[in-house]
């Protein structure tokens, strides 16, 4: 426990990943918890867990960049594209194996991010969102019009990964991987914030040119910014791409971007837990609505025809009364809720 | 060189159109420094309510504009008040993602009360073309040329000698002082909201009369970004001429270098082009430079 005080003395204890013994063991039972789920949750819910395990691989990546850094990108779901793509080329076109494939998907989109994000050292708030939003329209149009490459809008099919004579064709298998690489990408992103780096992102994002004087390298930490961001919405992406084993422009549309900048938002800028509450509240609306329609279709029955044009209606209104009542987002909420169990009965 | 032509002044009336809804954009601008990226949406709603009302309610069109432009005055204003001022400190990436709610959220309100077909206008304009030596023009886009010009001349009036125009020049260039020679800056904001969300609606039905009118019609919010970017986010002027520019590429592009490679490019050329503003002259044409200091 931590109520009364801090008693650090070395640099070293200040900056370790787990301050105390309690938190290392809160991590190991929510470890454990994931890895049991599949074993009480249903197929179904399996592959909607893995969604969202996918979706909080993205959303971390987009929130070092935006929530961290401070530069806004609306191009995420081109960016998820490209990595969906490059894996789809690699394991079907070439006849790579997935677990290359996978790393090469990643390197790929974040060598692109970052020659998207050499425009952010001129560019600032607005602009730089324009031009993300550019980069969108930009590498979707490549993706759809490269037929010879990409299969143009009709897409290409892909296939599930295999470990030797073993295929993680099942939900629960690709379950298991998706959750790895998001434990793998939670502890990166742990340990960038606690770095130099993640200290000079945090240091551009509050204001760039005091940073620049205080000696950071503003064009090596946006682009490297940039990169690192996509380089996780890229491994997003091709796991996406395996999971859904199709890939085809319209799955990339400035929609998703959207949904990806709603999923830090509400889950709460600059935070990794709070991407991960945001992946997965984003990720269960549409499923929490349908049931909601399904509840209302005996009052309404034509309600079914609007279900898409509701959905759209429904995530705008969760965005503008998360910005407006709780600007922290959902992590906030989860930090006030644990501080009025821990204050009890003598909160103030 | 017919077809030239014809390119040039159909990217010219287009162009029109888009100078005109990049004006809502930048009035928005230039007061809240608000990029509002629902203004897809004021574009389409204006034009449901004007149909609805000729069609149901068989009100002559002109009694149904006027109509629509007080209800979209009014929808500027509660938006502003509910959505835009409780955020209006908030860091940019809110803001912007408050107006792409805003956008969600109205375009599933459309979605949903009226369907996705297109919709067409009854005949307002007749539709005999005009032949100018050679050169076909209809008349809707005649019309919609001749009210774009005249509501630019009446808007650059209106910020030079009105009195409200002058105090939402003055709001734009610096808040804290306006607010310290007596100008309600509230009022201001609602003002402006609600004047841009009458001109989207205004291009709305323009556009509608061209086209017929569907939901997707919002997409118009996205394609007159590069518009504003190439005119530079804060001049009136420059979206116009922004508006000029990118309509005759566009077209250009689309009757020239789409048959080569198979369409499409008629979309993303604009995006193309903002790309490389952005590099090379970042505020635009006509745009005001900032300077930052820490």
């Amino acid at each position: 426990m931590r109520e009364c005080g801090n008693y650090k003395t070395t640099y070293r204890d200040d900056m370790k990943l787990f301050g105390t013994t309690g938190a290392k063991i809160k991590a190991i039972i929510i470890i454990l918890t994931i890895l049991a789920l599949p074993l009480f949750a249903s197929s179904y819910w399996v592959g909607l867990l893995t969604l969202c395990a996918i979706a909080s691989v993205g959303a971390i990546g987009l929130n070092i960049l935006t929530g961290l850094t401070g530069q806004i990108s609306i191009g995420v779901g081109a960016f998820l594209g490209v990595g969906g793509y490059t894996s789809a080329i690699l394991t079907s076109t070439a006849g790579i194996s997935f677990w290359v494939a996978l790393p090469i998907a990643g390197i790929v989109t974040a060598l692109i991010g970052g020659l998207f994000g050499i425009p952010s050292l001129r560019l600032k708030g607005l602009y730089l969102a324009i031009a993300t939003l550019a980069a969108q329209v930009i590498i979707l149009f490549v993706i759809s019009r490269w037929d010879g490459l990409t299969g143009g809008t009709a897409g290409m099919v892909l296939s599930r990964p295999t470990i030797g004579q073993f295929s993680l064709s099942s939900n629960t298998g690709y379950y298991y991987l998706c959750v790895i690489i998001l434990l793998l990408t939670v502890l990166y992103a742990t340990n960038l914030i606690r770095s130099r780096t993640g200290r000079a992102f945090l240091a551009v994002r509050d204001r760039d040119i005091a940073a620049q004087i205080m000696g950071i390298n503003l064009f090596k930490y946006k682009v490297m910014a940039f990169a690192i961001s996509s380089f996780f919405v890229g491994i997003a992406g091709a796991l996406l791409a395996h999971y859904t084993m199709i890939v085809s422009p319209e799955l990339y549309s400035f929609h998703v971007s959207i949904e990806y900048l709603a999923m830090i938002l509400i889950g709460g800028l600059g935070s990794i837990f709070g991407s991960i509450l945001g992946a997965v509240f984003i990720t269960l609306l549409p499923v929490g609505l349908s049931s909601l329609i399904d509840v209302m279709a005996g009052i309404m029955p034509d309600l079914y025809q609007l279900f898409s044009a509701f959905k759209d209606f429904v995530f705008g209104a969760v965005i503008i009364l998360f910005l407006i009542f709780e600007p922290g987002g959902l992590a906030h909420i989860w930090l006030n809720i644990k501080k009025y169990f821990r204050l009890w009965p003598f909160s103030y | 060189m017919t077809f030239f032509l014809q390119m040039l002044v159909t990217g010219i009336v287009v162009g029109s159109i888009y100078g005109l809804v990049a004006l809502g954009f930048v009035l928005i601008y230039r007061a809240s420094g608000a990029l509002n990226l629902a203004n897809g949406e004021f574009v389409i709603i204006g034009p449901y309510i004007c149909l609805v009302l000729m069609t149901a309610y068989k009100i002559p069109f002109i009694l149904s504009l006027v109509i629509t432009l007080i209800f979209s005055a009014i929808l500027g204003l509660v938006v502003e008040r509910l959505v835009i001022r409780p955020i209006q400190n908030a860091p940019v990436v809110s803001v912007i993602m408050a107006t792409i709610g805003l956008s969600s959220l109205l375009g599933g309100a459309v979605h949903m009360l009226w369907g996705h077909q297109t919709r067409t206008f009854p005949q307002v304009f007749p539709s005999t073309p005009i032949n100018f030596s050679g050169l076909i023009i209809t008349p809707v886009y005649l019309w919609s040329f001749i009210v774009v010009i005249v509501l630019l001349l009446l808007f650059s009036l209106f910020f030079k000698f009105s009195k409200m125009g002058i105090a939402m020049r003055a709001v734009a260039d610096d808040r804290q002082a306006a607010l310290s020679m007596g100008i309600s800056v509230k009022f201001v904001y609602a003002a402006t909201w609600a004047i841009a969300s009458v001109v989207a609606a205004v291009g709305g039905v323009l556009l509608g009369n061209i086209n017929g009118l569907s939901p997707t019609m919002a997409a118009i919010g996205l394609t007159v970004l590069p518009v504003v970017i190439l005119g530079g986010l804060d001049s009136v002027l420059g979206a116009i001429v922004g508006g000029f520019i990118i309509g005759i590429l566009q077209n250009m592009a689309g009757g020239y270098l789409d048959p080569l490679i198979g369409g499409g490019l008629k979309e993303v050329a604009p995006f193309i082009v903002v790309l490389l503003i952005l590099m090379l002259k970042p505020y635009g044409l006509f745009g005001s430079r900032g300077i930052e200091r820490v």
